[in-house]
């Protein structure tokens, strides 16, 4: 499997990473030393083996479906880049 | 009397506790000597006022949690309340947390004292600790005119431990970042099993991988550092509800009986005499103080590398998706017309460095429509597979395996600026099935090269078997005596 220019363009968009036209040759070229790394699993004879959940062999916990916290709307808001009448602001999202 | 910043922890609280010397003592040797440290780069944000404000708590206290008094430097990575924590990015630029990690909620009620925050890899995702916002950590060990890395991610942990800026620091540990950095500078390094520690509050790099843990000056002080870290969280459902005992009153260093396994798939191409020939004298030091050493087999150990490279991508991208300029950290300045789509892209491209914008991209792709079963549902099943030759191997009755912790000594910062991102990954290859199978690890000090810089062995132990472990480390580091020190350069 190599990754074209496209395909590196389309993950960077899926990821909302912003990458420049003249950065995505070399991009790809870094996915793809990646990807044929990780190539060799391809080897390994899976047939009949669960995919690992869970390293530890323990049920999740459980508790009560109660209100633990809440009522922090400052605290939540003060590392903002832009908080507005307790909301945090974001640019125009519907045109 | 000796400089009090190079007592070990254990020292320090004996030495608390006879009324040899107050904290704020203690405290003020370890903050002048990190001001006489910029030139390593350890301490990012330094807190000298929060530092003597506990330490005059902890003596006016007297009596107090096992770390009363004993002053510690705290990884970025971890969140404290009010204090600059971001992950050595410059997407949390200004960051300032309005909680507390669970590991430093407890430890400031163990009684200790933060001198500050220290580098790392950004989100912890490097070995060499180039990736920091901050720049480079520099190892205190040198043996030309070149600077070398202190490894990482834990590079700034690991520097200040070695340099006696600290007297203890915690870590985390994805793929080998407390290991690898202490077996560069010639301290203890241990990660424990997975879920010991919470998680609660540490910035997420690979949430099924990522434990805290204890960097130390030596391997009774990653007991005492260790209790008082670890333990059952609500806050963290992966955290393990199982009692957390006094790890330090397991080191009697008798071993006598215990069986150690060798791993054959370790012992690597090109890997250098000099890790080879460690390796071998720290098998006949386990051999000389009593322990049955057997040769086992882990055949799954070369593709540990390969599946971390995408279940740890595969995590990471989700993680770190949350950084989009909305809620926390550094937002990009629009242009006109941009809209939240443009002001995510541009957000995430100046924030994020590019180890770390890689590793996004590469989980983006793997769990992507079309490639989710072939690559990520892939290294889940190899990783079921990698756990299962440890289960087999303790299953067979080894207590502990012996490994190297990493396949070179420390190398020189840059030197690796221009090969392909693979070869930095190959840093890991000792440590990461580590964590893949979720097992306690720890390095210890155990030699020095033929330049004379530290080399390490790796001990790795049964899950939540950690005192076990520990007195296996403890009965390496006694035989193999390793007291050297980095010649003050900075």
């Amino acid at each position: 499997m190599s990754i074209d220019i496209e395909t590196a363009r389309r993950v960077a968009k899926l990821a909302r990473i912003r990458v420049e036209d003249n950065d995505l040759p070399a991009l790809a070229g870094e996915f793809n030393d990646i990807l044929g790394f990780i190539e060799q699993l391809s080897e390994v004879d899976i047939d009949g083996v669960e995919p690992m959940t869970s390293v530890t062999p323990q049920r999740l916990k459980r508790r009560e479906d109660v209100v633990t916290d809440g009522g922090q709307q400052k605290a939540v808001l003060n590392n903002a880049p832009d908080a507005r009448e307790g909301f945090f602001a974001v640019p125009k999202v519907v045109e | 009397m000796t400089d009090l910043n190079t007592l070990t922890i254990a020292a320090a609280r004996d030495g608390l506790k006879k009324g040899d010397f107050t904290s704020a003592e203690l405290t003020e040797a370890c903050l002048t000597a990190i001001d006489a440290a910029d030139a390593l780069g350890a301490f990012v944000h330094k807190t000298p006022e929060k530092a003597m404000e506990q330490a005059k708590s902890a003596d006016a206290r007297g009596e107090g949690g096992a770390l009363n008094g004993i002053p510690l430097g705290i990884k970025d990575l971890f969140c404290v309340r009010g204090v600059d924590s971001q992950a050595a990015s410059r997407i949390l630029e200004g960051f300032r947390p309005e909680y507390e990690s669970t590991v430093t909620t407890k430890l400031w009620a163990s009684g200790a004292v933060m001198l500050g925050k220290l580098n790392m890899d950004e989100f912890a995702m490097g070995s060499s600790n180039e990736s920091s916002v901050y720049g480079d950590a520099v190892n205190p060990w040198k043996v030309d005119d070149r600077k070398l890395t202190p490894g990482g991610s834990s590079g700034g942990s690991a520097t200040a431990v070695a340099a006696d800026l600290c007297l203890g620091a915690t870590g985390t540990d994805t793929g080998g970042s407390i290991r690898q950095p202490a077996a560069f500078t010639g301290i203890t390094g241990l990660k424990p099993t997975y879920g010991r520690c919470s998680r609660f509050g540490i910035v997420a790099f690979a949430s099924s991988l990522d434990q805290a843990g204890p960097m130390t000056k030596d391997v009774r002080d990653a007991a005492i550092l260790l209790r008082e870290m670890a333990g059952h969280d609500p806050l963290d459902s992966t955290s393990v509800d199982i009692a957390v005992p006094d790890f330090e009153a397991a080191l009697t260093g008798d071993i006598k009986g215990k069986t150690i396994g060798l791993p054959k798939e370790y012992r690597v191409d090109g890997m250098p005499e000099e890790i080879d020939r460690l390796w071998s004298e720290g098998r006949q030091m386990l051999v000389d103080a009593g322990a049955k050493v057997v040769d086992v087999s882990l055949p799954h150990t070369k593709y540990a590398l390969p599946t971390y490279y995408v279940i740890a991508p595969a995590e990471a991208s989700s993680n770190l998706a949350r950084y989009d300029g909305v809620r926390f950290g550094r937002r990009a300045v629009p242009d006109q017309g941009d809209g939240v789509t443009e002001m995510y892209e541009k957000t995430r491209a100046e924030g994020f460095g590019d180890e770390v914008k890689r590793r996004i991209m590469v989980g983006t792709y793997v769990l992507s429509a079309g490639f989710y079963d072939a690559y990520y549902n892939r290294a889940r099943k190899v990783r079921t597979l990698i756990k299962r030759d440890f289960d087999e191997v303790f299953a067979q009755g080894v207590d502990a395996i012996l490994t190297p912790t990493t396949p070179s000594a420390a190398f020189g910062l840059g030197e690796m600026a221009h090969a392909d991102p693979v070869q930095m990954y190959l840093n890991d290859v000792f440590t990461v099935t580590v964590n893949l199978a979720g097992l306690p690890g720890i390095s210890v000090p155990t030699g020095q090269g033929a330049t004379g810089l530290p080399l390490g062995l790796q001990l790795i132990g049964r899950p939540f078997e950690e005192g076990d472990l520990l007195n296996v480390a403890y009965a390496l580091e006694r035989a193999a005596g390793f007291v050297a020190k980095p010649d003050r350069w900075w």
